[in-house]
């Protein structure tokens, strides 16, 4: 772990690793229906992530002790592939695995009905291809965006990027190095019609000001990714402006999600790296 | 966060008791219960505390070893946080692996504690990539009546304290061996968690099981005692507003001076 720097160096002389200005994300692409077998799935590129999230439900649950009598539990498990990190990991789940499953889970429910489906699961099966840093946040980017493929209704989107502190600035959507040497991280989700903040997390050495200032930068980041998932949904069913409203009531009340229209591209399992 | 007939009826008699400005056991709504703390009144542990928060009760272990580094960082010891949830300490908890719950408070525990850079672990390397110490924080729940990660936090903390692990030495060909000495461990920060409930629309903080069990969600931000925020966690499922995480930082910030002040009195 890097001591953290107390003094604060003038953001004009601070060049990030990759370039990017301070409040600038990395790129995103999202493509959805890449799953055929599920009833929703996406698949996000995140600067170097790369990863999947299928949605598979609502269905019965299973174990039925864990099933609610008067809602639906959305269940999220998180989960890396060994080569997605150097050095190669175990793929048993790790404790930091359950607790993302958990904290997504957590960032994910405010936005769904969960009451309309007692004694249902919804179950979202996140896999990380490569890992980049942020892996959490863009998990839920695809994972938001795999529900809303899935016709599940949906109160708003949700987007998430962290900001955290690099060399004493506040900066946006830290990358595999910041997130390592840098000296905080604070990832956040966001639901921006609701503006409700629905994953909050910090780990790392931070003032109070500069706590408020990460997370009103990736406020503004999370903004910027709910655009994108916004035209990722509407590229795919093919809605406009005009008659997004109607559209949207229809998938709402429709019971079975919409074919995808193409087959999907394969996914880049065989990645470069 | 339950959703059986008995928590959604427990959940409107919280509610209304809140709506009134007072809780179930006639607390404030930022009134802690009574905490009181114990340290190292184990003997064969390295460190230790209880802490007992109303009925809430835990013992914390401290416990350091020898073993081999993580291969990233061959020169540093190793600080490890674990969470049992005894099933003796309530009647809904089973044996078995972890449940997330557990999982959760530890790395909560943990990241408050490493985030926060509480041991310099340089200083518990002994031989680069083969050697080093491993202090383990176990957290151990005998009693559950909510609100365990700030009682875990503060008992670390003391626990760490107060902690006087073996020490070791190295000779010129690498053979570690005991030097028959203690040596204290050097805290160079004091983190401390404070978790605010939300149930409705009202904060408060030290929650009992009761409360814990219908909150919306929970909001945990660890402070330094420089002011330093060093661990965050929001959990439950609703969101929180910008201006209600400010209120809960504001509220953390004060609190956590507090509590921090219990755990040097109990040296």
């Amino acid at each position: 772990m890097s001591k953290p720097k107390t003094k604060r160096k003038s953001k004009k002389t601070f060049e990030r690793l990759d370039g990017r200005k301070v409040d600038e994300l990395r790129p995103i692409t999202i493509e959805t229906g890449v799953i055929p077998n599920a009833d929703g799935s996406a698949y996000i590129e995140m600067g170097r992530n790369k990863i999947v999230a299928g949605v598979y439900g609502p269905r019965e649950m299973h174990p039925k002790r864990l099933s609610k009598p008067n809602m639906g539990v959305l269940r999220v498990r998180y989960h890396m592939a060994p080569f997605s990190v150097d050095p190669r990991r175990s793929p048993a789940p790790s404790r930091r695995d359950t607790e993302i499953g958990m904290v997504m889970s957590n960032a994910l429910a405010p936005a769904l009905f969960l009451e309309r489906y007692p004694r249902s699961v919804i179950d979202v099966f996140v896999e990380i291809i490569q890992a980049d840093g942020g892996t959490r946040c863009a998990s839920i980017n695809a994972a938001a965006v795999a529900l809303v493929d899935a016709g599940i209704p949906m109160k708003d989107l949700v987007a998430a990027c962290a900001a955290g502190k690099m060399e004493g600035n506040i900066v946006l959507d830290l990358g595999d190095y910041e997130d390592k040497k840098g000296e905080a991280d604070v990832p956040v989700a966001y639901m921006p019609k609701l503006e409700e903040v629905t994953l909050l997390q910090m780990d790392g050495i931070l003032s109070v000001e500069e706590t408020e200032e990460a997370i009103k930068m990736a406020i503004e980041g999370c903004k910027k990714i709910y655009e994108i998932q916004r035209e990722t949904l509407k590229k795919k069913y093919g809605m406009t402006e005009g008659e997004s409203v109607a559209e949207a009531e229809e998938t709402e009340t429709d019971e079975e999600p919409e074919e995808p229209v193409e087959k999907p591209e394969e996914e880049a399992e065989a990645d470069e790296e | 966060m339950s959703n059986n007939i008995v928590s959604r009826l427990k959940r409107k008699k919280i509610e209304e008791v809140l709506d009134a400005g007072t809780r179930m056991d006639g607390r404030g709504l930022l009134q802690y219960r009574e905490m009181t703390l114990k340290t190292n009144y184990l003997e064969k542990s390295e460190g230790s505390a209880e802490v007992k928060l109303g009925k809430t009760h835990v013992v914390i272990g401290v416990k350091a070893g020898l073993g081999t580094p993580f291969d990233d960082t061959p020169d540093e010891g190793v600080l490890m946080v674990n969470a049992e949830y005894t099933p003796v300490a309530h009647s809904t908890w089973e044996p078995g692996p972890p449940p997330e719950g557990a999982i959760e408070l530890a790395r909560i525990v943990d990241r408050g504690l490493r985030s926060a850079e509480i041991l310099n672990m340089e200083d518990l390397g002994l031989v680069s990539g083969e050697k080093v110490y491993i202090v383990f924080v176990d957290l151990y729940v005998l009693n559950w009546d909510g609100n365990l990660i700030d009682a875990c936090g503060a008992g670390a903390l003391a626990a760490l304290r107060n902690a006087e692990i073996p020490g070791y030495k190295v000779s010129k060909t690498n053979e570690v061996s005991e030097t028959g000495k203690t040596i204290k461990l050097k805290l160079r920060c004091e983190p401390v968690p404070i978790t605010i409930y939300k149930i409705g629309s009202h904060f408060i903080l030290d929650a009992t099981a009761d409360e814990e069990e219908v909150a919306d969600g929970r909001l945990t931000v660890t402070f330094d005692e420089k002011g330093n925020i060093t661990t965050m966690q929001k959990s439950g499922s609703v969101g929180f507003t910008l201006d209600e995480i400010k209120k809960c930082i504001n509220i953390a910030k004060e609190k956590a001076a507090e509590i921090r002040s219990l755990t040097v009195a109990s040296k």
